[in-house]
């Protein structure tokens, strides 16, 4: 949604609001990033109840580590994706674990790894395949604006690249250089670590 | 929206498998410089996905190198100049893996991709990253999610500067209906809307869009932005335009644009509603008794945000309605403050009608009561989450209500009662249980709906 505060500015202008402890930027804050943050956390979990718990756990960190974001490290957007996603898998990890172990997930240091080598196999290949999500909504974020048109236009809207050139307004040679570059650039979410993920990414996979 | 299915098995085993680069994280690599990105991490044989789908519209004649495309149905191209060729399949290859390119140009990329194994390469890569575009459909949040995760919030840090309790149903309100046009496209931004109330006991409307709507919150919303000191969206800045009612200014906004409204109306409805929130928080508790002109009366601040956040729930309501979403009541407290704020508006409302002639001069009783004397009262009982009980005074505003002058008894239920105060539904309808009085209570439920303004 666009906003006549830039990004960088509102992000400032927010993190100074809910440092300040102002309750109505954080309400704020919530509608613009709740869907975001539940979304993500959904994604990784697939269940209702613990993505609105991962939610409020999200928001909760926030309003009450307000400087634990940095507005000069980048965009609040990825700030809270990295960490709504670290936090969705930390909680992944603890319940699928614990379900392994047959215990309650909510017990501590309940990592018995009594579970077959299968389940745990399952449950790597779910947080790698979250990981791989996380860093491509990453990545299509923050890629240059003309890439992500031309992908929006040609994936979305389902134009082809002439009529994608036409939309955008430049030579057909040049739609198909965007539209290869942006998809070489998502492609990378399959890397480990890729250059481009902010870090937390990595530290979560 | 999400890409279709894609069967690889047709893809099986053409292209030179893994052609010397296949480590995995690396950049910059062999035969693909100029972007620096790596072709895969070559596990397995290239197994590249079909196209999701064939693009209908295209055909489009080829601009470049005719001679290198095969026909659909001819074998295998003429030898044709290779480098040429390479580029210009290459540079296809997002279009192609995106299903944007032309029949004869995906036809061509195919035959070249069993003939080249860096393209080959790529163009497994690219299809791959087409499936990460699909995004999940984005989940309707549970509107009361907003509450908890605020409460819980505030709980654990209270806040300095905090909403002040009156202003937190128009903060509720206004967040959920931004929640529902969140998705809107163009369609339901122009939907029709018919907004209904009542004027001299006559039901009323008037025709506009989703958009409409927006607008005519922003422009009443506006009143409480200028009693705050916050330009007036209907001039764009401090001054007030002449028009001072509801509808005067609604019109007024509506016919200051030469198109009607779209979607870019709720940009600035957000905003104002979010500086109004932040304002009274600021402006703190004691704030809520600053007067707010309607044009025709007054409403203290804290009554004048139940009763935007009372019209956002209703309009909110009538949008759903027009888009064939559904649409819940507010927070059981949150209504009962818009229940209690028209029962308290209502022997006003009543010494109106009484002014106007619409409602007959008490019968039973000769005597006028004196100012803060107890008079003949009515018992509004309202039933349901948010509901409650009140005695509304019926011979005049400035009377004590009494049970012991109890003259009627009305029973409704506290969204039914909301719907006839918005007049949405007529006294006459309106699913009320009676007893007593039989013109007491006409004229309360006509009062109640003589409270709906557009």
């Amino acid at each position: 949604m666009a906003k006549r505060d830039t990004p960088p500015r509102w992000d400032r202008k927010m993190q100074q609001r809910l440092a300040r402890g102002e309750a109505a930027a954080l309400g704020e804050l919530y509608d613009r990033f709740a869907s975001l943050v539940h979304g993500l956390a959904h994604r990784v979990l697939d269940d209702e109840e613990a993505a609105d718990r991962i939610t409020r756990e999200v928001f909760a960190h926030v309003w009450q580590h307000p400087d634990a974001y940095d507005p000069k490290q980048g965009p609040l957007r990825s700030w809270l994706a990295a960490l709504t996603h670290r936090l969705a898998v930390q909680r992944l990890r603890q319940t699928e674990t614990a379900a392994l172990a047959g215990t309650d997930a909510d017990a501590p240091e309940a990592t018995g790894g009594t579970g077959s080598p299968r389940a745990l196999e399952e449950l790597e290949r779910r947080v790698r395949r979250a990981s791989v999500a996380a860093r491509a909504d990453y990545i299509v974020t923050s890629m240059p604006a003309p890439l992500r048109a031309a992908l929006e236009l040609a994936y979305f809207d389902r134009r082809d690249y002439r009529q994608t050139a036409v939309d955008l307004g430049v030579t057909e040679a040049e739609a198909r250089r965007r539209l290869r570059l942006g998809l070489q650039l998502l492609s990378t979410a399959h890397d480990t670590g890729a250059p481009g993920a902010p870090p937390e990414y990595g530290g979560a996979v | 929206m999400s890409g279709a299915g894609h069967e690889d098995g047709d893809w099986e085993g053409y292209g030179p498998q893994n052609p010397g680069n296949d480590n995995g994280n690396g950049n910059g690599n062999g035969q693909d410089n100029g972007d620096g990105k790596a072709p895969g991490p070559g596990e397995g044989p290239p197994r590249i996905p079909m196209p999701r789908s064939s693009v209908e519209d295209t055909g489009g004649p080829l601009p470049e190198s005719p001679d290198v495309l095969p026909v659909a149905s001819a074998p295998p191209a003429p030898p044709a100049p290779l480098v040429l060729e390479h580029d210009v399949l290459r540079s296809l290859l997002g279009a192609w893996a995106l299903a944007a390119c032309a029949p004869e140009e995906t036809l061509a990329v195919e035959e070249h991709l069993g003939e080249c194994g860096s393209c080959a390469d790529e163009a497994r890569r690219l299809r791959e990253a087409v499936e990460l575009l699909q995004r999940p459909e984005p989940l309707d949040l549970d509107p009361t999610l907003r509450t908890r995760v605020l409460e819980g919030c505030l709980e654990r840090r209270p806040p300095r500067i905090p909403v002040p309790e009156w202003a937190t149903p128009y903060d509720a309100e206004t967040a959920r209906l931004d929640a529902l046009l969140q998705d809107f496209g163009d369609a339901e931004w122009h939907a029709p809307v018919r907004l209904r109330w009542f004027e001299g006991d006559e039901q009323t409307s008037r025709r506009t869009t989703v958009a409409g709507v927006i607008a005519h919150l922003l422009s009443v919303d506006g009143m409480v932005a200028v009693a705050l000191g916050l330009d007036d969206p209907v001039t764009g800045e401090q001054r007030t335009p002449q028009a001072t009612t509801p509808a005067g200014r609604t019109e007024a906004y509506w016919r200051a644009s030469y198109f009607p409204p779209t979607r870019s109306v709720r940009i600035p409805w957000r905003e104002q509603s979010h500086n109004i929130v932040r304002t009274v928080s600021f402006a703190g508790d004691g704030s809520g008794r600053l007067p707010v002109p309607y044009g025709d009366f007054e409403l203290p601040l804290h009554d004048a945000m139940l009763d935007r956040a009372f019209e956002c729930w209703v309009h909110a309501g009538d949008i759903a309605e027009a888009v064939d979403y559904p649409y819940d009541p507010p927070a059981p407290r949150h209504l009962y403050g818009m229940i209690d704020l028209a029962a308290r508006m209502l022997p006003e409302a009543l010494a109106a009608r009484r002014r106007a002639g619409l409602a007959a001069p008490s019968r039973t009783t000769r005597h006028l009561v004196p100012a803060g004397e107890p008079g003949r009262s009515l018992r509004l009982e309202i039933e349901g989450s948010g509901g409650g009980e009140w005695l509304i005074p019926l011979d005049s505003p400035a009377a004590l209500p009494s049970a012991a002058h109890e003259v009627a008894h009305v029973a409704l239920d506290g969204v039914e009662f909301c719907q006839l105060a918005a007049g949405h539904v007529s006294p006459e309808e309106a699913a009320a249980g009676q007893d007593g009085d039989r013109e007491a209570i006409r004229d309360v439920l006509f009062a109640a709906a003589s409270l709906s303004r557009m």
